[in-house]
Parts: C-alpha cells; structure tokens; sequence
C-alpha cells in the first residue's frame, strides 16, 4: 500500500476536527475526499501532507512509519507537493515561483529550465515568465500553483479544493487541468472538494467525511447511489429521504410504511425496522395519467412548486409526503406542468435505496 | 557646505549600515523564536521609536565621557561616538520594523514553501526574501531619522566645524548666530535628503 493512515485524530484546542481516520490509497490512485465545508478535508490533507503533526495516530508511506525526526520527514515531504485551495504566490516573477520546487532540491541549470517551461507549457501559461506573479488572476494563480506542484514530479500530490475559490468557468477549467495533469503524471493524488459531481469525475476511488470522521469510502458510483447513512444521502444529492418503517420482505422485495404510503424498494432489513426510504429526484418520473408501467411506484400528486434551471425542471410534489422530481424543461412544458397540476410520479423499487435510521 | 552634507552622510550612512547588520539579523531571531515575554518585549523594543535624542546624548556622553566607563577610548566629540550613538538611537526602529516586516508575510508562505520540500532554513531564507521591501524599509526610516535629529550630534560630536559639523546641528548652531540664508539652504539639503528617502520608502512599499 502506498499510504496507510491509522487513527488519525487532530484537535485545535477543545474541538476535535478529526476522529480516527483510517485510510489506505494505492500507487496511481486518485483518491477524492468529499465533505462539506469545515468537515476536516484540509486538516487531513494537511497531516498526510506532513505539514501539521496529528494530536494521535499513524501515517505510513510505502509500509515505513512517519516519526517526528525533522530529518525523515523532511525526506518524505520532498515526495509530496501540495496545491493549496487559495494558494499563495511568492513576491518574484510566474518563472521564480514555477522553479522554487527545484531550486529547493538543487537544480540548475538546463534540466531546470526545461522542466519549467514545460511545465508552464502544461497548464497554459507560456509567455508569463516574467510577469509578476502577485499580478495574475484567481484562475492564473491556480495555474500557476499547479504548474508549481507537478513540476517536481511528486510520487503524491495533495490537492485542496483547487476550484473552490474561482468562479465557474475558470473552475471548470482548472478541472480539465487536473485531469490532464493527473494523467500525465501518472501519480498518486489525494483531493478534497465539497464539489460532489466534481469528486465523481475525477475520482478512482472516494471517501466522505463528515465532522471529523470518515463515514463511507468506495469507488464513485457505490458512493453515489448507495450512500451509507441519512447525512451522507443528502450530501451526494439525494433530496428524497422518507422516514417510515420496514412492514414487510418477502425475499428482499420490502414494503416501507412512510405516513401511511407504501413504498417498494429492495432491502433485507427486517419488518419494524425504521428506515429511510431515499429516492433521487432523477429517478422519478412523471405522467399526466396513470399508464401501465414496470415501476412499483406510482403515486398521484399535486405539483406544489417548480423551478427552471438551465434545461431541467425541479418540480416539487405532495403526493402524501413530500416528493422532488428532476425532469427536463421541455417534458414539463409538454406536459403543461403548473403549480396545483394533479400528474402521477412514478418510480422503481431498484431507484429506492434503504438505510437505517 | 558640500562638506557638512559629506559628513552628515558619512555618519549616519555608517550608522544606519551598522544598524542594519545588528538589528536586521536580531528582528529575524525575535520573529522566528517563540519564548515566553515576546510579546512584552516588541511592546518595549516599539515604545523606544519615539526615544528623545537628548536621552541617548546623554548616555553616550555619560559613558564616554573621561569619568564614564568608555571615558578610556578619548572618542567623545568625534565622528566615531557620534555613529555609535546614532547605531543605539535607531535600534529599536530597525530591530520593530524587521520584525513588523516579517510578520507581515502571509503564514500561507510558510505553508508553500514547506509543501514544496524547504527544509527550515529554506523557508526562513524564503520569508525574508518575500519581506525584502519592508526590510529594506525599516532600515531607510533608521536612516531618516539618524540623519534629522540634533540633539545627540551636538552633545557627543560637539559641532566641530569641519569634523564633526552635521547639516541638523549646522542649522542649530547658525539660526542661534542670527544668520537665516545658510541655515535655510541647508535645511534645504536636509530636506531634500529625507524627501529622497521618503520618495524611496514609498516606492518599496509598493512592491
């Protein structure tokens, strides 16, 4: 394993801001922490980085231990380059701050200056040599910051937030230069964003992190649809979550009991259980009336509220309790959708995933 | 007059390069240390800005005064005690306004520099070149003000003409005579001598 990490806590003062965490990251592996802001994702991404010491707990790179011996961990530092969420740039010119990586490890030179332009080159910055680096842009700097980072070919890169500060478009920029660099580095990198969609792009593998504590790892999908508690399923998008109660399973096919509705879904929990029945809102479906159809699910509803964003349509129901569905602009308007419009929501026993309360 | 504003120069370039080489490398110490009383002791090093001239004059003129301790070395009322008293008058705006210059590099510096692999003396080397500017400031303040006080030049260098002679005491010295043409062409000097520095200062401050 490339990087193990053991019962990692932090603390700052009285407040803990990290509870045991453990995890393991594989050579070449993309790792992507996602969590809210103020989860802790800085703080872990600064103790692997060995730019904080942990108040307990262990971090082992390629099996060896990390101590507290300046001297050894200011050799594995050297392996390590980190992109800050809101990096600094130093006060000399895009080409100083580009070499100061190399310069630190003592190279001169040619070698030098090739690795520099090249690296430049990679995150489109040609020509900016000798501007002043405090002059650039939120996306320059970005840019910069990671032309600054790969550019000592780190066997990991950590990076925090990378887009979280810039505005959109240089955002989903800066994302394209990641992939591109992640691929051409062909290193291991470990990055944190709130940015759930962003995470499942990216990511090889991913882990959530709430208050402190590492609640789910696992590859992006499983994360995404199967997430393992209420805090999580809200996190990653899942804006239907029904409180109710297993009433019974017959072989895996559930009933959930939801304020008097039925809902179908596939678990095996048992019967009185209390659960939460989470629905994505992309999962549902809508229909003026109520057609045969192979989903479980189907309820009449009244159309409470609905709001247009780009070209989809967020369209809020009561069918009972309360239902979000995600449809396209153009199917609500066909289906002339208003509020107080009584339509039919319908959706699959396999598009409802079952937690425990 | 070219030779009072020679020797005002010699003087207080010299003090202020003396200055410099103490004060500079003491702020750093101060800054990069942490031990118990820091606080209190920039308090302290900040409050002794505003030190009277007269006050160091008086000390300088105690200790190097025949019956004073330094009385032995026979440099009072010559150039060399006038550079000494200058170097104590202007420690204190050095040693604050290095430490102030260091402290106002952002922390996230630190943090670049150690994620990008520098080692201590790395980062601490690479904290200073980011304050520079404000370094080079704090020691053209110290220059400023050793070159305009009065008080300490006429009572250790004792305004000998043509040795110890500096533009501020000149004037002192001549406006008491009754002359105003020569003191005012030299209070000119002065002035454009501080309005450089003044000039200077704000350009660094910039950067």
């Amino acid at each position: 394993m490339f990087l193990e990490v053991k019962g990692l806590c932090q603390r700052y003062g009285d407040s803990e801001i990290l509870k045991d965490i453990n995890l393991d990251v594989k050579r070449g592996e993309v790792f992507v922490v996602i969590g809210p802001t103020g989860s802790g994702k800085t703080t872990l991404l600064r103790l692997i980085g060995l730019l904080d010491k942990p108040a307990s707990g262990r971090i082992y790179f390629g099996g060896q231990e990390v101590t507290d011996s300046e001297r050894s961990r200011l050799e594995i530092r050297r392996t390590i380059a980190v992109v800050f969420q809101k990096p600094a740039v130093f006060n000399t010119s895009v080409y100083d701050n580009v070499a100061y990586g190399l310069r630190i490890r003592k190279e001169k030179g040619a070698s030098l200056r090739n690795k520099v332009t090249n690296a430049l080159e990679t995150v489109g910055l040609s020509g900016y040599e000798n501007r002043i680096a405090r002059s650039l842009s939120g996306g320059e700097v970005q840019r910069v910051a990671l032309a600054r980072a790969m550019v000592i070919e780190p066997e990991l890169l950590l990076l925090d937030e990378p887009t979280a500060n810039l505005d959109p478009v240089s955002a989903s920029n800066i994302e394209k230069l990641i992939s591109q660099v992640i691929q051409k580095l062909d290193t291991t990198v470990i990055m944190s964003t709130h940015d759930m969609f962003q995470g499942q792009r990216l990511a090889d593998r991913m882990g959530v992190i709430m208050a402190g504590k590492m609640l789910q790892t696992g590859d992006p999908r499983e994360v995404f649809n199967l997430p393992r508690g209420r805090e999580i399923a809200e996190f990653v998008g899942m804006e239907n979550i029904l409180g109710g109660v297993i009433a019974s399973n017959e072989e895996g096919m559930v009933t959930v009991d939801i304020e008097g509705n039925v809902i179908e879904g596939i678990s095996n929990l048992v019967p009185s259980e209390e659960v939460y029945a989470c629905i994505r809102p992309e999962e549902i479906t809508l229909a003026r009336a109520r057609d045969s159809t192979s989903a479980r699910n189907t309820f009449p509803a009244e159309v409470t509220r609905i709001v247009l964003f780009g070209p989809l349509a967020r369209v809020e129901m009561d069918c009972g309790f309360p239902l979000v569905a995600l449809i396209t602009k153009r199917s609500a308007e066909e289906m002339e959708l208003q509020t107080g419009t009584r339509i039919y929501a319908s959706f699959k026993a396999t598009g409802v995933h079952i937690i425990t309360q | 007059m070219l030779e009072i504003t020679a020797t005002t120069l010699a003087i207080s370039g010299s003090s202020t390069f003396l200055a410099a080489l103490i004060f500079v490398p003491l702020g750093c110490l101060i800054h990069f240390h942490d031990f118990r009383g820091k606080r209190l002791l920039v308090a302290i090093i900040q409050t002794f800005y505003s030190l009277p001239t007269v006050f160091v004059g008086l000390l300088i003129f105690m200790a190097f005064s025949r019956e004073g301790p330094l009385g032995i070395s026979g440099i009072l009322f010559t150039p060399q005690v006038m550079v000494i008293g200058q170097v104590f008058l202007i420690a204190p705006i050095v040693t604050g306004l290095t430490i102030s210059a260091l402290s106002g590099v952002r922390p996230e510096i630190k943090d670049t520099a150690v994620s990008l692999g520098a080692s201590t003396f790395q980062t601490i080397r690479t904290i200073l070149i980011e304050a520079r500017y404000a370094t080079l400031t704090a020691v053209l303040v110290g220059f400023g003000r050793a070159i305009s006080e009065v008080g300490l030049a006429i009572m250790v260098g004792g305004n000998i003409s043509g040795y110890t002679r500096v533009l501020s005491t000149a004037i002192a010295l001549e406006t008491t005579q009754g002359n105003i043409g020569l003191p005012l062409a030299l209070g000119m000097i002065l002035i454009s001598l501080a309005l450089g520095v003044s000039v200077l200062v704000n350009r660094l401050q910039q950067r």
